[in-house]
């Protein structure tokens, strides 16, 4: 598929999927307690209004109710769910993609619409519809199609409960940018890495770094350097600045190594250094190349660049050779 | 900022008032709120409807006016919240004691409640999605993307370069957390009742973040804490001791980032607690000298080390061999946290504290050392922040 003409015509194979209905699935059990039990306790929700019978009845809603986020729960298909014979859209849009080599599939987002509680008693039925596919993309994980679903809640009566949009990657494992992590290509992604707020005053910094470059703002007043960057200097009052290249070197002015909590972008331990660059100004980055029980105040150390994910690039420092 | 400012003794706390602290409280923020309120009311030997303002944090989530609807306290006549944090704490008294000097309000209630254990954590947020970029969280770009996002991580940074600059070692922050400890044991309402530590336990608990391990880390604590401030002439009426405000202060340095200030000539003092130490000490007259307790605050041990050293018991660097000979313990020099501190006692930010303060000066603390007339309080380390002297009525 390297050629343009047999992606554009891929995709429009892909594109005749949105729109069609994959068909309606319903629930089977009715909402009942022992279900919404096991799950508030599964999740930690100690919120009584989904167990208590008397704290739900003196609550707003009269009754006891179903968290709303289990919506998704009382209608799904099962462990080892049963064919939906031959012609279903989505068993059909599966097929095509993993067809050219899509194999791997992630999980990326799920948002839900609730138009009313959900109680004891009422028995739920789904609908779902292909809602879009992507074109192709390059993401983190590998090369792949968003797919994305729509599925309408109501309950057998015909009342609208709610509704979920959920959309999957599938990817080619092994071609994205973090493959060499990414395994067998069926292991969980790695999250990303928080996202920094970005704005007038700091965009500047973050773009270099896309391109391999570590910047820092310059005053056009005084040339005075600083980091973090501000809009104002405060030594000689000028709000006009540009930015310099660093050379790149500098010394660990101080350092910390992270062992708890372990949030999953991030391997442990995780050194992080207070780099003061020769230039004179210090920066925060992670200290690579070398095991965190070796590094000491002082080190003389050197920026490299690590490409995180597609929008996300930062500046590390390893020992200067 | 004037050498003489009119808030000398301008200011009295005549009731203090908590829940239970626990790691969870089974109740909402705001009922801890009401409960903490309602029993400094009622230990100030005052009515809801006497209390005509309220003071908290921005941090806290419980506003003054619910606080007020449940008390049944009606009218308010004054109402502020500060920022930063624990940083804050001291900082509701001096609302205070500004609005009841100036005659704004005559009985303030200064609360912090929160189910900081069993509801949302402060050590842990971390998302996906950028927040919107705001002066405020763009500062955080500076520090999440490369995995420093919790409170202990941006303190260790601070440690690590003042471990490098005094020669002190992980033994000596560990001092500060068997003080608490042993202090904690023996006071009924600390979490850590009857469980003190050695200085071994310290050494050998988990690494959180080098160079800090578990024992260096304050509690997370669910529960409330309020006090109650009034002038001290309307204190003369009430049936409690008074703890005089001799001073209050708020202090940002310069160059203050919250919780990062990296970025300054020198990074092992505290200069906003400098600030502090100043006006305290200058509008009062007063020295460290005249402290016979302190109250340091304690999220994280490493930064009562320069708390003692900006307040001058003694000098800078040398806070180690203050506490390594015994200065900070019953019998000591200046016995610190005699209620269990934060490590010890529970964190309610730094009010509950204040309440201790409260308590040395009554002469009702669990650990109460002999004749104190003064008491140094202080708040949040690491961001703008505020301190109390507190003393005996005469
Ligand atoms: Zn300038």
């Amino acid at each position: 598929m390297a050629d343009d003409a047999a992606k554009a015509a891929f995709l429009a194979k892909l594109k005749e999927f949105e729109g069609r209905e994959v068909g309606t699935q319903d629930g089977a059990d009715e909402v009942n307690q022992a279900m919404i039990r096991h799950w508030v306790e599964a999740m930690g929700d100690r919120n009584p209004v989904y167990t208590d019978a008397g704290a739900a009845e003196r609550s707003v809603h009269g009754q006891v109710i179903a968290p709303p986020v289990m919506m998704q729960a009382w209608v799904m298909r099962g462990i080892a769910p049963p064919s939906r014979g031959p012609g279903n859209a989505q068993d059909e849009l599966m097929a095509l993609v993993e067809s050219e080599g899509f194999t791997s599939v992630v999980a990326t987002n799920c948002e839900q619409e609730y138009d009313r509680m959900v109680h004891l008693g009422d028995h739920l039925r789904n609908r779902t519809v292909i809602d879009s596919v992507s074109e192709e993309k390059a993401t983190g994980l590998g090369v792949g199609h968003f797919i994305t679903t729509r599925v309408e809640y109501e309950t057998l009566e015909g009342e609208p409960v709610g509704r979920q949009m959920f959309r999957i990657l599938k990817f080619r494992a092994g071609t994205g940018r973090q493959a060499a992590s990414a395994g067998d290509g069926e292991e969980q992604a790695r999250p990303k890495r928080p996202r920094p707020a970005l704005n007038r005053d700091n965009q500047f910094w973050f773009d270099a770094a896309k391109e391999h470059r570590l910047v820092i703002q310059r005053c056009t007043g005084c040339q005075a350097l600083r980091h973090p960057p501000r809009p104002r200097c405060d030594k000689c009052g000028s709000y006009e600045w540009d930015a310099v290249d660093a050379s790149g070197r500098g010394t660990v002015y101080s350092f910390v190594v992270n062992h708890y909590p372990q949030v999953p972008s991030f391997d442990y331990p995780l050194a992080v250094g207070l780099i003061e660059l020769e230039e004179g100004t210090r920066l925060v980055a992670n200290i690579v190349g070398i095991d965190p029980s070796e590094i000491t105040v002082g080190m003389p150390v050197e920026v490299e660049f690590v490409d995180h994910d597609a929008d996300l690039t930062l500046p590390a420092f390893h020992p200067t050779k | 900022m004037s050498e003489k400012h009119r808030l000398v003794d301008a200011g009295a706390i005549v009731g203090i008032g908590a829940t239970e602290f626990s790691k969870e409280s089974g109740r909402s923020d705001l009922q801890l709120a009401i409960e903490a309120c309602e029993a400094a009311i009622a230990d100030a030997g005052l009515k809801p409807s006497d209390i005509d303002g309220f003071v908290t944090f921005t941090q806290d989530t419980n506003p003054e006016i619910e606080v007020a609807k449940n008390l049944g306290v009606g009218e308010i006549s004054f109402f502020s919240r500060i920022h930063h944090g624990g940083g804050a704490a001291c900082g509701t008294i001096q609302q205070a004691v500004l609005a009841v000097s100036a005659g704004v309000a005559d009985y303030v209630v200064c609360y912090r409640a929160f189910n900081e254990r069993s509801g949302h954590r402060f050590g842990t947020g971390v998302q996906d999605r950028a927040p919107a970029p705001t002066a405020d969280t763009a500062h955080f770009s500076w520090y999440s993307p490369h995995g420093l996002l919790t409170p202990a991580q941006w303190v260790a940074m601070f440690a690590t370069r003042y471990l490098h600059e005094y020669g002190a070692t992980s033994e000596d922050f560990g001092r500060i957390a068997v003080a608490d400890r042993k202090h904690a044991a023996n006071n009924p309402k600390a979490w850590f009742y009857e469980k003190p530590i050695t200085l071994q336990d310290h050494q050998e608990s988990r690494w959180i973040v080098e160079p800090l391990h578990l024992l260096d880390c304050c509690q997370e604590s669910d529960g409330g804490q309020a006090l109650v401030v009034t002038t001290p002439e309307r204190a003369k009426d009430l049936p409690s001791t008074p703890a005089i405000v001799r001073a209050s202060a708020q202090g940002a340095g310069e160059n203050q980032d919250m919780m990062t200030s990296y970025y300054r000539e020198s990074i092992t003092g505290l200069p906003e607690m400098g600030l502090i130490a100043r006006q305290l000490w200058n509008t009062t007259g007063l020295g460290p000298d005249d402290m016979q307790a302190a109250i340091i605050y304690d999220h994280f041990t490493p930064l009562a080390l320069p708390q003692l050293e900006e307040f001058g018991f003694c000098k800078r660097g040398e806070a180690k061999d203050f506490i390594a000979d015994g200065n900070i313990e019953l019998g000591g020099r200046l016995p610190i946290n005699t209620n269990g501190g934060q490590l010890g006692e529970a964190y309610i930010h730094g009010m509950n504290g204040i309440a201790e303060g409260v308590r040395l000066i009554r002469g009702e603390s669990t650990n109460q050392p002999p004749d104190v007339e003064h008491v140094l309080v202080t708040a949040g380390t690491m961001v703008p922040t505020s301190a109390l002297v507190l003393g005996r009525d005469h």
